[in-house]
């Protein structure tokens, strides 16, 4: 059981950093400092700061990402980076047109 | 921690979220959200489609879900702080058939003797509206004020203004009972054995509710649906409105940032018997649904499919919302059974919420959502 309330406090204010404009997650451009700001927001999990920030959400799916945003938002909690629950992985495992996905299973076979 | 406060509220989705921000505007601010999972919006709140639409809703519902559009989305973002992606663009729902275009049109006379705009427009018309649909699109109802927003942004936004404005909030906290002090509503009890304590208890778990209800005798008719999306890559901006189909085989719009997310089925939902955990999505629905979308919106058939997603529908045993006080356990307020259609109806759910908890009469009379209407017709 987490209190936010309590961490917020014990985290204290967000204090600007002079990175804080370096691009972490490329697909969707979100910067370390929005990363930052967002856990001092509430965000202190890695699913809702994905659902906050698009972190983690684009073409790639955080594999590039996934784990410097782990970092961060660890380093903002002052906790170690293993006591953040991963993102959960989706299907399908790499991008697949519609068109592909679409023969799979069904009677439809060429919808278009 | 606080243990003890006025209103505790069980569950941090979007509409539980939204009745604190509510409830903390009104300067309501010893509010307690108590939310199961280590995630606000975990349940179907995060998994939800966006559409923000009163088309095809049942007349109990019509009446809030209108005066939520009239009154509240329209400045939900300059008034949360965060940009909640709402766009009053319409809802087009698509017919190809004769019999199609008979459903649409009962449904649409249905709407519009509630006092909604929906019309019933032709090929041509859709064509107009939306160039990119197929050629077999002969017909569709169109209700102009319908739209869509981002439900991970609204429900996180409600989130954190109700945390700025001073509500606590309890993640990992899964209540399994309450308990009745003099007759009355009074503890909160969750799986580790904390209690909490408060002189009113919002109870807005989704599904879950059920359980948590009958602790102090209470039962909600409802059943579970597992319901799944999909989101593709961005694609270049082609069209604003919600589309739905007569045949429900898929719905979806184009975001903000240029995903389509769309909702589709593979047609043996009814038999998931997956546990409430598990949100594993089926290996026959996202291919089901990019058939059915290409079938209505051929150009996206070179568009990428980069996820999908499955969440727990709470279905009301009559497909509309159970919403009130609870007469026999006075300090009890229930607000769960929005059968997957409750994201569009949040703003207004959240601000009669907490009217109901200082103890105001609702801007809309919920009286035909009581818990106790549900009579065996036997
Ligand atoms: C795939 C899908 C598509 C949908 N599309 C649309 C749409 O386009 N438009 C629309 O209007 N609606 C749609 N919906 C429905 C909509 O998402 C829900 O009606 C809405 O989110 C309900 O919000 P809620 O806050 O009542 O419930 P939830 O979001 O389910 O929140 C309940 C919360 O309670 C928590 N909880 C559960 N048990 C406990 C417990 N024991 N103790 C403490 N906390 C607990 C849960 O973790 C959860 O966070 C869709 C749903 C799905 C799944």
């Amino acid at each position: 059981m987490i209190c936010v309330n309590d961490i917020e406090k014990e985290i204290g204010v967000f204090v600007p950093m002079e990175d804080d404009d370096v691009l972490v997650c490329r697909c969707e451009e979100v910067t370390k400092g929005e990363i930052r700001r967002a856990v001092h927001a509430g965000m202190t999990t890695i699913e809702e700061m994905r659902r906050f920030l698009r972190c983690g959400m684009g073409l790639c799916q955080g594999q590039t990402c996934g784990k410097l945003v782990k970092g961060i938002v660890a380093a903002e909690l002052k906790i170690n980076p293993l006591e953040l629950e991963p993102a959960v992985s989706r299907a399908p495992m790499r991008p697949v047109e519609m068109k592909v996905m679409g023969k799979d299973g069904g009677q439809g076979g060429d919808a278009v | 921690m606080k243990k003890t406060a006025e209103v505790i509220i069980i569950g941090g989705g979007v509409n539980g979220c939204a009745a604190a921000y509510y409830m903390a505007r009104r300067g309501l601010t010893d509010v307690i959200v108590l939310e199961g999972s280590d995630s606000i919006g975990h349940g179907g709140s995060s998994r939800n489609g966006g559409g923000v639409r009163q088309s095809g809703r049942d007349v109990r519902e019509l009446t809030y879900c209108m005066w939520g559009i009239q009154n509240l989305w329209p400045g939900l973002s300059e008034e949360l702080g965060v940009d909640v992606e709402y766009s009053q663009t319409g809802n087009l729902r698509l017919g190809k058939t004769e019999a199609h275009m008979k459903k649409l049109q009962q449904l649409a006379d249905n709407a519009r003797s509630c006092g909604l705009d929906v019309r019933m427009i032709d090929g041509k018309e859709v064509k107009e509206l939306n160039p990119y649909l197929s050629e077999e699109v002969i017909g569709a109802s169109w209700c102009p004020t319908d739209g869509h927003a981002n439900p991970m942004l609204t429900t996180l936004a409600y989130y954190k203004r109700a945390l700025e404005l001073g509500v606590q909030f309890v993640k990992g906290a899964k209540v399994i009972k309450l308990r009745k002090m003099q007759g009355r509503a009074r503890q909160v009890v969750t799986e580790d054995g904390t209690v909490f304590e408060a002189d009113q208890i919002l109870l807005v778990a989704g599904y879950e509710s059920r359980a948590i209800a009958r602790t102090v005798g209470i039962d909600i008719p409802m059943t579970t649906y597992f319901e799944e999306a999909l989101v593709t890559e961005m694609q270049p901006h082609m069209f604003d409105m919600m589309l739905g189909t007569a045949d429900a085989d898929f719905y979806g719009h184009q975001c903000k940032h240029g995903s389509f997310v769309f909702g589709s089925e593979c047609g043996l939902e009814e038999a998931t018997d997956q546990s409430l955990t598990d949100l594993k999505t089926s290996s026959l629905t996202i291919s089901a649904g990019s058939r059915a979308i290409m079938r209505y919106i051929p150009a996206l058939k070179d568009a990428k499919l980069v996820r999908s997603w499955g969440g727990w529908l709470d279905m009301s045993i009559d497909r509309v919302p159970i919403m009130g006080k609870v007469t026999e356990v006075p300090g009890l307020i229930l607000a769960c059974g929005f059968t997957g259609h409750g994201f569009g109806t949040a703003p207004a759910v959240g601000y009669m919420l907490a009217q109901m908890a200082v103890g105001e009469e609702t801007v809309v009379d919920l009286s035909a959502l009581r818990y106790d209407r549900f009579v065996s017709d036997r």
